[in-house]
């Protein structure tokens, strides 16, 4: 039996690992429902090559055009950094902030945090600074929001495909793919085994 | 049934790698040596003044025009509302309902439901503990998707440019609806839902001085 106690982050709820049924999958916290912690695949490796896949998408979403708009013969299409610059002359520099933030910025440092500490815990040595590392990923965690950014791009295609012709961008394909990896990616993190994995590393 | 609490057992869960560990004064987490709280501190009055600047400028996001889109035509302003009605009135109803869930009814329901929260857990009501920590994971996780419209005006603001009939232009409203939702999301993360069920060992009472009774552990 693990006599390590947890206790739940959301309603203090002091519980023995034991007493939490269902080794594999999701932990529920029994008195508020809150998710205690997330068995998933026992494999660094795994996660490392996700957060890989997921950087080359962010890169590939960030070099092409978003959308584009055809009028009378007219060809224009923007990308993430073209709607910012935009919005920055447009004297909303704070909404061209937020845009990049959200969209670009955010979900870098989170991946390219998330390889540098699984790249070298992955061959048994501790990455540097992965105590402050680890806490800047979870702050970051919220603000990364490429699934509304999807959603928001297709509210604004239908909106102009009355007056032009609109067409599909080549990022948006990379944006739809980097949210179905993230989304794995968040199913498949356990923080708890990334610390683990920490302790036994060698210093 | 009852609940035994890590801070019942003078314990607290370290806010960074999830340890348990002994709660002392200026006590730090053994593994990762962050310093442990039993609850966020301030966390009450932090959420407090955050919800209420969203209140705040919730007006000016709903009234002022988020975008401005100037034509042979003359200049059209829009609001998100108008935004809604437009997207209704050509046909887009399922877009139409997305957009009028994420910008307004998500934004209004977000502030009310965490004001509710926080006058529950000052007048501290255990019985509503659940129903509580249910509608806050709720908050946690749809908080993001009202950031829909600010994604719309960037795109409309960056295609629709002098090449063509109209150009768009963000308007005042895109800033403070963009504030109000950055502003929300801040309150819902200063706020610890542990609050919910009960206060920490280290919550002192003069904390809490906005409360009508002093702090009541169940």
């Amino acid at each position: 039996m693990n006599t390590l106690p947890i206790a739940c982050h959301e309603c203090d709820l002091l519980l023995h690992k034991a007493e939490v049924p269902g080794a594999r999958g999701v932990m529920l916290c029994p008195r508020c429902g809150a998710e205690l912690c997330r068995v998933g695949p026992d494999n660094l490796q795994f996660l490392l090559a996700l957060t890989c896949t997921a950087l080359i998408l962010l890169l590939l979403a960030n070099l092409f055009p978003v959308v584009g708009l055809n009028i009378q013969g007219h060809h224009v299409d923007t990308t993430v950094f073209g709607a910012a610059r935009q919005l920055w002359r447009d004297d909303t520099p704070i909404v061209a902030g937020l845009l990049v933030a959200t969209t670009v910025l955010v979900p870098l440092v989170e991946l390219s945090v998330l390889a540098w500490l699984l790249f070298p815990l992955c061959s048994g040595r501790r990455p540097v600074a992965f105590v402050p590392l680890f806490r800047s990923l979870q702050l970051a965690r919220p603000w990364a929001m490429v699934e509304v950014f999807i959603l928001g791009v297709l509210v604004s295609l239908v909106k102009l495909s009355h007056m032009a012709d609109v067409l599909l961008g080549t990022a948006i394909w990379c944006f739809g793919a980097l949210m179905l990896v993230l989304a794995v990616l968040s199913t498949a993190f356990d923080p708890r085994a990334l610390w683990q994995a920490w302790e036994e590393a060698r210093v | 049934m009852s609940w035994v609490t890590a801070a019942d057992r003078g314990l607290a869960v370290c806010e960074v790698c999830g340890k348990v560990g002994k709660m002392a004064e200026n006590a730090r987490c053994s593994r990762c040596q962050v310093r442990l709280h039993s609850r966020k501190p301030h966390s009450i009055e932090r959420a407090w003044a955050l919800l209420l600047a969203a209140f705040v400028l919730y007006l000016p996001a709903n009234l002022l025009p988020i975008m401005e889109t100037r034509s042979l035509f003359g200049v059209q302003r829009d609001t998100i509302l108008s935004g809604v009605v437009y997207l209704w009135g050509s046909g887009s109803w399922v877009l139409a309902i997305i957009v009028f869930i994420a910008s307004i009814a998500v934004p209004l329901l977000k502030l009310l439901s965490l004001s509710l929260i926080l006058i529950g857990v000052q007048r501290g009501a255990p019985e509503q503990s659940l129903q509580s920590a249910r509608l806050y994971r709720l908050l946690e996780l749809i908080g993001r998707w009202s950031m829909l419209d600010v994604y719309v005006v960037a795109i409309l603001v960056a295609l629709v440019q002098a090449q063509s009939l109209a150009t768009v232009a963000p308007g005042p409203g895109v800033v403070a609806f963009a504030a109000v939702v950055v502003l929300s999301m801040l309150a819902t993360m200063a706020f610890d839902p542990r609050l919910i069920w009960g206060a920490g060992s280290d919550q002192q009472p003069s904390e809490r001085t906005c409360e009508p009774k002093p702090s009541t552990t169940s």
